[in-house]
């Protein structure tokens, strides 16, 4: 059962990738990398990495896509390659996919711990280890992103304010 | 209730510096009035200033802390010092240079430290994620500066091809942390050493270890500007203000290396028959390409551009010949290259106006006249490059080829041979073009005394290193 | 159980993908979510080999470079809003002033 939901999703997932790149509407690029997240982020369920699948769908699907997504409307981007509507046979096909993950979510959530459990350790991927290890093992690279993230605001902020300068 | 470990400060001193001394920076920046925002560089160089004498009193030893993260030895503590002194020459020659090309911001400086703290992880990284980490703050401080001067439309096209190939290289390089973590199940690079010289890895995970390795190089590659993966070079060289464009060839090419040797010689180190012969080849193009694309470069800027490629295939043998001797060589290498490189671009930051640039071999004409001192700079500079006699760019040259011909690489350095003597022939058309030919247009001049200096104390350091080298080669 | 194999292959697969996405793509854009494309896979192998191997470093480094990607991401689109603002265009091939 567990190799059917990954086929499953693997499917989705290539499906998502491939009409990400293919697409000529950059919205609709957009939308389908959320939909290759999403898929991952079932994938991640599947290996037992319950913090990563919520990572995943915060940070890159509720932020990274909004903000991409942002961008693209901001811009007028969409409209740059392809103007035509193309939704009408990618309507169904999106909802069945979305029915599809949602369906696997609730499967890998409720029907597998009731399997024999993969896991030999118990708290493999729980948050509390990921944490200990985060303060112990990798507290310097965590500091580190700390900068990085800095790095990032200041560099954006360079750059908007000379912007603002110009006009 | 999580126990966090014992940390040995004085390993992570001089880091602790620079990020401390970055943050505190970019408050004390708001407090500073524009008019007075040369105070801000000059606190940026005294917080350069402060790591590189903290630098001094862990010499010699070695240790590691953070869980094995992050070490300290020689080759780190010599590398930070490269990278502190190309950060501050960087500082010196962008005084002038920001105010007239209207981007006086004090972010600017604390960028810059960001950027040297990155690099000093690279160096001192023990771990494939503090190097994965060090190489993205040094690359994300990057991208915004190459696009900090913002009026001028090629630098945001610079930084924006900077960052998507950037970003490129980045998927390649945590995809292939990935493989060796699957091959190996270590990310530290000492345990993936240990792992491989077990000789457990066969089957699939041969495979992976491989691939990782391939990729990670690849990625690494990128950086460095590698010959197949330089075709940004130029472009992006061309297109960033010019002190950046100084320090990205310099410090982050160093970093990079860094990294790189890092990775080969403690991780892969048993795995030698394998990578050699492929770097080998790398060197081999990466040298011909470079020196054969500045060839018929006529924009100084984008020669100096296609020359930096060349120069990374030199101070590429170094990790090659996988020794002691090696690993030296590639130190001097890049010590001499920076002070050369940030030379030469402070000549051309002191040639170039606002919204004019005078990057084109003409420009260069009849230099000698009109400003001797620039002139006999840019004359040792070029010199250095090509490795002529006595300059340090000689003595570098000389040291990687000893070390590469030891090493048994003797095609290799046939070749290096071969191509530094046509090399030669476009640095010193720059040279003839300085000393013989009539000015074709006036340029301005900047007089700035500050520049003067900065531009001044690298030749001179590049002179005094050609002239004494075995002192120096003695102490690394 | 699903072999690791399965698991690398189909990040294999997506990273593919992504590279095509960067090479074949000219809407900068689609470049920089192709590049999110490569990192994701990157990711989805690391857990799985994480999950082969009980060992939770692989996870910790998924989170590392999801920190990243956020950031260079954010980087990102501010240049090209500035660029855009400038140029009008997120067309790679219009951004052409510097020649290769």
């Amino acid at each position: 059962m567990e190799l059917i939901v990954f086929a499953v999703t693997a499917v989705i997932a290539i499906i998502g990738a491939v009409a990400m790149v293919a697409s000529k509407n950059a919205v609709h690029s957009a939308l389908f990398l959320l939909l290759n997240f999403g898929a991952i982020a079932v994938l991640y369920l599947l290996l037992r990495a319950p913090f990563l699948f919520a990572t995943q769908l915060i940070i890159y699907a509720g932020a990274i896509i909004v903000l991409f997504l942002f961008v693209v409307m901001l811009l007028g981007a969409e409209r740059h390659e392809d103007n035509r509507d193309r939704l009408a046979w990618q309507r169904p096909v999106a909802l069945v996919m979305a029915g599809l993950l949602l369906a696997e979510v609730a499967y890998v959530v409720v029907a597998l711990p009731a399997q024999a459990p993969v896991t030999t350790d118990e708290g493999f991927g729980a948050p509390e280890v990921i944490a200990e290890q985060l303060f112990t093992t990798f507290l310097l690279p965590f500091q580190v992103t700390a900068f990085i993230i800095l790095a990032a605001i200041v560099g954006v902020v360079v750059l908007h304010m000379q912007e603002k300068r110009q006009v | 209730m999580i126990e966090i470990p014992p940390i040995d400060w004085s390993v992570v001193l001089q880091l602790c510096i620079i990020f401390g001394g970055a943050t505190a920076l970019l408050m004390a920046d708001l407090f500073i009035p524009e008019v007075r925002r040369r105070v801000t560089g000059y606190l940026a160089l005294a917080v350069l200033a402060a790591a590189a004498i903290a630098g001094v009193a862990p010499w010699g030893c070695r240790g590691h802390t953070f869980s094995g993260t992050i070490q300290i030895d020689s080759f780190s503590l010599v590398l930070n010092w490269i990278f502190m002194l190309g950060a501050a020459i960087t500082i010196v020659l962008s005084f002038d240079y920001l105010p007239r090309h209207g981007i006086n911001r004090g972010e600017y400086y604390v960028m810059i430290l960001f950027a040297v703290g990155g690099m000093m992880l690279l160096a001192q990284g023990a771990d494939l994620v503090v190097l994965f980490l060090g190489l993205e703050l040094l690359s994300i401080t990057l991208y915004a500066l190459a696009g900090f001067a913002y009026p001028r439309t090629t630098s945001e096209e610079a930084a924006m091809k900077y960052l998507l190939i950037g970003a490129f290289a980045t998927g390649f390089l945590v995809f292939g942390i990935a493989l060796v973590y699957g091959a190996t199940g270590a990310t530290n690079l000492a345990q993936i050493g240990a792992v491989l010289a077990e000789g457990r890895i066969d089957g699939e995970n041969r495979i992976y270890l491989m691939a990782g390795a391939a990729m990670t190089v690849i990625g690494l590659g990128y950086k460095i500007s590698l010959v197949p993966f330089h075709m940004w070079t130029p472009d992006v060289y061309e297109g960033s203000p010019t002190p950046i464009t100084a320090f990205m060839s310099v410090a982050g090419k160093a970093a990079a290396f860094a990294g790189m040797t890092r990775f080969l010689l403690t991780a892969l180190e048993t795995q030698r028959e394998i990578w050699v012969p492929i770097l080998a080849a790398l060197a081999a193009i990466t040298i011909v390409v470079g020196n054969l694309g500045a060839l018929t470069q006529q924009n100084v800027k984008r020669m100096l551009a296609y020359s930096s490629i060349g120069q990374a295939g030199y101070i590429l043998l170094g990790p090659l010949a996988a020794s002691e001797r090696g690993t030296e060589a590639m130190l001097y290498y890049l010590l001499a290259y920076t002070l050369t490189n940030l030379a030469a671009f402070g000549v051309l930051i002191a040639l170039e106006a606002r919204g004019e640039a005078a990057w084109n071999l003409s420009d260069l004409g009849g230099l000698w006249q009109r400003s001797p001192g620039l002139a006999i700079a840019m004359a040792i500079a070029m010199l250095s490059l090509a490795g002529v006699p006595p300059t340090a760019g000689f003595v570098a040259k000389f040291a990687v080829f000893t070390a590469a011909w030891q090493a048994g690489q003797a095609v290799l350095v046939f070749i290096g041979v071969i191509v530094s003597a046509i090399a030669a022939f476009y640095y010193l058309r720059v040279v003839a073009q300085i000393f013989m030919s009539e000015p074709t247009r006036e340029v301005e001049i900047s007089s700035d005394r500050v520049l003067a200096f900065g531009i001044g104390l690298s030749v001179i350091a590049i002179v005094l290193i050609g002239v004494l080298p075995a002192r120096l080669l003695n102490l690394i | 159980m699903v072999p690791t194999f399965y698991y690398v292959l189909l990040s294999a697969l997506l990273f593919c993908v992504g590279v095509t996405g960067v090479l074949i793509r000219r809407n900068a854009l689609v470049v920089l979510m192709s590049v999110e494309l490569m990192l994701n896979s990157a990711n989805l192998a690391l857990v799985a080999f994480a999950h082969a191997r009980q060992d939770v470093t692989g996870q910790l480094l998924v989170f590392f470079v999801i920190v990243v990607a956020a950031a260079e991401v954010a980087v990102g689109l501010a240049l090209l809003v500035t660029i855009f603002r400038t140029k009008q265009t997120t067309n790679i091939d219009d951004i052409n002033v510097l020649k290769g």
